[in-house]
């Protein structure tokens, strides 16, 4: 039950980090990822192939997750960046069912559907029991590191800048912002949070495959951010939490509706999942903890 | 020689198939200003609509097309209305990722309805037709005919009618529409159904060729998605224009990457085409 517990709140700190990955690009730029569990996979079989592939110490491979995710991330917004905002959200899905098709057929890289097993995860075996809590308070650590610095990015005036191009981009681009070059970097920096995450993942569970990153998950980060609250650093760290605890609750639902088969049970709660996100959007789109709109500043 | 022919027939048969489920969401992104990702399942919905009037109750594949036309019509006229119209005024955004969400739930009904097991439709196995090298399906042969039908009506619908002129003016100019009189919500409506409808109809004509199952619609999403882009995002011609040039690059992509990786070639015409000429090859007039 103990191990449970923590299995539960290390993933959702895996979430938590997601989560920081979209607010920082849609609260922040107003720009939407529809490729999360793309950015999430890149990260996740970067870091595997870096210390299981090549034998290279863990933060070797964290490095790898962060830099290809910033990579991919370059490659997807440089095409879109001019365009209105929904092109971005289709190239993106397109990105993370190439990303996936790529992970099923480069058997000689990723091992496809069979994925990719035993993946180092710090002190594993010296730990013992004690790997799964001290990995949750690592994984803790490091969520509340990317939130500090997010945070510090959102007061700082760089975050003011991006959610001035946010509210009105050929405004925040008539105040002298270099839009699209401040565009391309958040999207940079948020892919590589994604990727990070990834990472994070595959070191915890040591196994990755293609199926582990379906477009579901992408869904469940946009309902944590915006039920955490869009463009609040801390909202999207409470979605995520949120989320995944309605997720196993889910379970506990569906489960108890008699008669049901099995894949009938996954059904339900995806739907769920979907629905909630639907009425999240219509009853509350600020979430539970809305953005702080600073006041003008009297002159 | 007689290879890359082959290929570029059967690039046109899968373009025809295509292009009826583009149009659709040509036409809703153009009227309703939101892309909907929703179209996936509504063409799922429409896939297993036909596969039950087709295996329970013996309809030909005329018939069938029919009922999954009307009934995905009639699901994403409901599903829209539920869902989507409160929360269009909060941006396009909002709106394209709640049809993400209405997709899932479409889905999981057809899943949890259905199962997740392989169906095919009940049709006589014909056997190839030869032209010298070169090989046609008669089951192929009659989806893709019955695909051109269908774009020729949608043509006359927007050509002909009134309703048809209405949806050409909101997508042109919906301020000037609405100064002329035009009621946009009636003139929503019609592009829903009509969108939603030729999703559900290119479910159908997607399966007949193979099977289908929960997953169906969101296989070819990408691949609508890319026919819609390359042709002109929000242009009716443009969506069959793109559909049939993704079709003939798919088939012909065969000749220098694995089958599995077709999916990947919508990818890569989106990155091409957006990073080069965004309007696509016919811009964004609508019709």
């Amino acid at each position: 039950m103990t191990s449970y517990l923590f299995f539960i709140l290390t993933i959702g700190g895996v979430y938590a980090l997601l989560a920081q990955s979209l607010n920082l690009i849609w609260g922040g730029a107003g720009m939407v990822n529809l490729g999360l569990a793309g950015f999430f996979a890149v990260g996740a079989y970067a870091s595997a192939l870096v210390t299981k592939g090549a034998g290279l110490p863990i933060p070797l491979g964290l490095v790898a997750a962060l830099i290809v995710g910033a990579v991919s991330g370059l490659i997807v917004t440089l095409s879109t960046v001019r365009l209105r905002d929904d092109y971005l959200a289709i190239v993106t899905l397109g990105f993370a069912e190439t990303v996936r098709l790529i992970a099923l057929n480069e058997t000689w890289l990723t091992r496809g559907s069979d994925g990719i097993s035993g993946i180092p995860g710090p002190w594993r075996a010296e730990l013992g029991p004690l790997f799964h809590p001290l990995y949750c308070v690592f994984v803790f650590a490091l969520v509340l590191l990317v939130y500090l610095l997010v945070r510090r990015l959102d007061n700082a005036p760089y975050g003011r800048a991006l959610k001035a191009i946010r509210e009105d981009q050929e405004l925040a681009s008539f105040a002298g912002k270099p839009v699209l070059r401040f565009k391309i970097e958040a999207f940079a920096l948020s892919a590589a949070i994604a990727a990070l995450a990834g990472a994070i993942y595959g070191h915890y569970t040591s196994y990755i495959a293609p199926d582990l990153f379906q477009p579901l998950i992408t869904i469940y980060i946009f309902l944590a951010v915006t039920a955490g609250g869009l463009g609040r650093p801390l909202g999207p760290v409470l979605g995520a939490y949120l989320v995944i605890m309605f997720l196993e609750g889910t379970r506990f639902i569906a489960e108890a509706i008699p008669g049901l088969a099995a894949v009938q049970v996954a059904a339900v709660r995806e739907m769920l999942i979907g629905l909630a996100l639907i009425l999240v959007l219509r009853l509350r789109p600020q979430g539970l903890l809305p953005e702080q709109r600073r006041a003008i500043p009297a002159n | 020689m007689s290879v890359i022919l082959q290929l570029i027939l059967n690039g046109v048969m899968t373009g025809a198939l295509l292009a009826v489920p583009a149009i659709g969401f040509s036409a809703m992104f153009a009227v309703l200003r939101y892309p909907n990702f929703a179209i996936a399942s509504y063409a799922t919905v429409g896939a297993f609509a036909a596969w039950v009037v087709n295996t329970k109750s013996g309809f030909g594949v005329g018939p069938s097309i029919a009922v999954a036309f009307c009934v995905a019509a009639l699901v994403g006229a409901l599903c829209e209305r539920a869902a989507m119209t409160p929360l269009r005024p909060s941006g396009p955004l909002a709106a394209a990722i709640a049809s993400i969400a209405l997709g899932v739930v479409l889905e999981n009904v057809v899943r949890f309805a259905f199962g997740n097991d392989l169906k095919a439709y009940d049709l006589p196995i014909l056997r190839d037709m030869r032209f010298g090298d070169i090989r046609i399906g008669p089951q192929q042969a009659q989806n893709a005919a019955i695909a051109v039908g269908i774009m020729v009506a949608v043509f006359a619908f927007l050509r002909l009618t009134r309703v048809g002129r209405a949806m050409r003016a909101v997508a042109d100019n919906p301020d000037l529409a609405r100064l002329k009189g035009i009621v946009p919500a009636r003139v929503e409506l019609a592009a829903v159904l009509v969108g939603c409808g030729l999703c559900g109809a290119g479910g159908v004509l997607i399966g007949l060729d193979t099977s289908i199952d929960p997953l169906t619609g969101f296989r070819v999403l990408l691949a609508v998605f890319a026919a819609a882009v390359l042709g002109g995002l929000g242009s009716v011609p443009g969506a069959v224009v793109g559909a049939f040039a993704l079709g003939v690059a798919e088939e012909l992509s065969l000749l220098a990457v694995a089958p599995t990786y077709r999916a990947a070639v919508g990818f890569l015409v989106i990155l091409i085409m957006l990073t080069f000429r965004p309007r696509g090859i016919m811009g964004d007039r609508f019709a």
